[in-house]
């Protein structure tokens, strides 16, 4: 099993809940903009707090029992909607940020992710493309046990978005990275997952 | 220029340089508290880190002089604890000019901590970095040009103090007569017009100096701050 999650969160006026076991593979939450899909990624990865609940992946308990992990120590890479770069420091910088000593799969990452010829640039020379590239490149050196994604192909044209898309599924599959990966996009949501989790609007 | 003058600016440096070293520290920490804290009197805190901006510096010249006099609450210890005391030496004058430059810091680091994106630092948290390593990492280096800036600015405002002290330390040449109060002294001398117009000449170019740089060193941070 790789996401094992059951949370609640009173947000004001709005309550997110959501129950979920998966097996592992790519889980897509799946469900219309506003419904707490980003905040169930950011509970999961530590930003947020849940009200109650738990929260595992791969066996791991990250939240419940007494415990709460520190986001550092959760070991989450978390691909944001927005990128996220670091204004102040080179693509090459950004991708160490989170890299322990000697990762040997640097330059299996930077190839795969098509990196190579970015490393001397600054973040904002990038195009959305490029950026969310060098996101996931970051994410998944910094030693993730599983990726958090949210709306990786938002802002990015159809040939980019495939581009993007292609590379998930390689991620998900050949590496083997358990991913939890939110959209609102229905077709995204059938091609990618190996199970889809349907978040709605509670009335 | 002359020797004399030439004391005069050398003192007005090194009290300016002293004043913006002990107070930086201490404006940053207030920066962060208004810009980070939540607590309950965070109006009046910013209300008091304010006061000297408002106050006229002649009653802030004297609240320090109440505090450091040998009696009063800081002075005693100072005096117990190292057997100094500031009052009448360039240390006070340093004491008093950076007393006058701390709003004008806590509000351009603050200014340029509210700017750092909270979501960088997030990042930085999930790939791995502990509290303190985001700030030395992101934090820090994002609102440096702002700390920066803030520092020259207080350095220009150190070097202009006047009110606060000359009651707070006195007018003694050589030790607390920095370049305004020896523009003011020269005020009271006939014919010492020259020496006004010198002094007040160097006091424009050192405050447009000061003033200029600020802007360039925030200009270029506005450049930095993309975020994508």
């Amino acid at each position: 099993m790789s996401f094992d999650v059951d949370v609640v969160l009173q947000r004001g006026e709005a309550r997110i809940a959501a129950r979920f076991s998966t097996p592992p593979g790519i889980t897509v939450l799946f469900g219309p903009s506003g419904v707490g899909k980003s905040s169930i990624l950011g509970m999961v990865a530590g930003l947020l707090r849940p009200d109650a609940g738990h929260i595992r992946v791969g066996g791991r308990t990250l939240f419940g029992d007494d415990r709460d992990l520190p986001p550092e120590r959760r070991r989450a890479g978390y691909v944001f909607q927005d990128a996220r770069l670091f204004p102040h420091m080179r693509v090459d910088a950004n991708l160490r940020f989170g890299m322990r000593d000697g990762h040997q799969e640097w330059d299996d990452i930077v190839d795969l992710l098509g990196v190579r010829p970015l490393l001397s640039r600054w973040p904002r020379s990038l195009s959305g493309g490029e950026a969310k590239r060098v996101a996931i490149g970051r994410a998944i050196l910094s030693g993730a046990e599983f990726l958090l994604m949210d709306e990786p192909l938002s802002s990015l044209d159809g040939a980019r978005a495939e581009e993007i898309m292609g590379l998930v599924e390689r991620i998900g599959g050949q590496r083997g990275l358990p991913i939890l990966y939110v959209t609102h996009d229905r077709q995204e949501a059938r091609r990618l997952a190996t199970s889809i989790v349907e978040i709605s609007r509670a009335n | 220029m002359t020797g004399a003058v030439w004391d005069v600016v050398l003192l007005s440096l090194k009290v300016g340089l002293a004043a913006i070293l002990v107070t930086l520290p201490v404006a940053f920490g207030l920066a962060w508290l208004l810009a980070r804290g939540r607590f309950r009197g965070k109006v009046l805190l910013d209300g008091l880190v304010h006061l000297p901006l408002v106050l006229p510096p002649v009653v802030t010249g004297w609240l320090l002089l109440l505090a450091f006099a040998p009696a009063g609450p800081v002075g005693r210890v100072l005096n117990d604890l190292m057997g100094v005391s500031v009052l009448f030496r360039w240390t006070g004058a340093a004491i008093a000019a950076g007393v006058m430059a701390l709003p004008l810091m806590v509000r351009a680091i603050r200014l340029s901590l509210e700017s750092v994106d909270r979501r960088l630092e997030q990042a930085a948290r999930t790939l791995g970095a502990s509290p303190a390593r985001t700030f030395r990492t992101i934090t820090l280096p994002l609102s440096l040009p702002g700390i920066l800036a803030g520092s020259v600015l207080g350095f220009a405002r150190a070097l202009g103090e006047f009110g606060a002290t000359i009651t707070f330390v006195s007018n003694i040449p050589g030790e607390t007569r920095t370049l305004p109060l020896a523009i003011y002294t020269a005020l009271q001398v006939p014919g010492a017009e020259d020496a006004v117009f010198r002094l007040a000449l160097i006091a424009i170019a050192l405050s447009l100096g000061a003033l200029i740089l600020s802007e360039l060193i925030a200009r270029r941070a506005g450049r930095g701050l993309h975020v994508l």
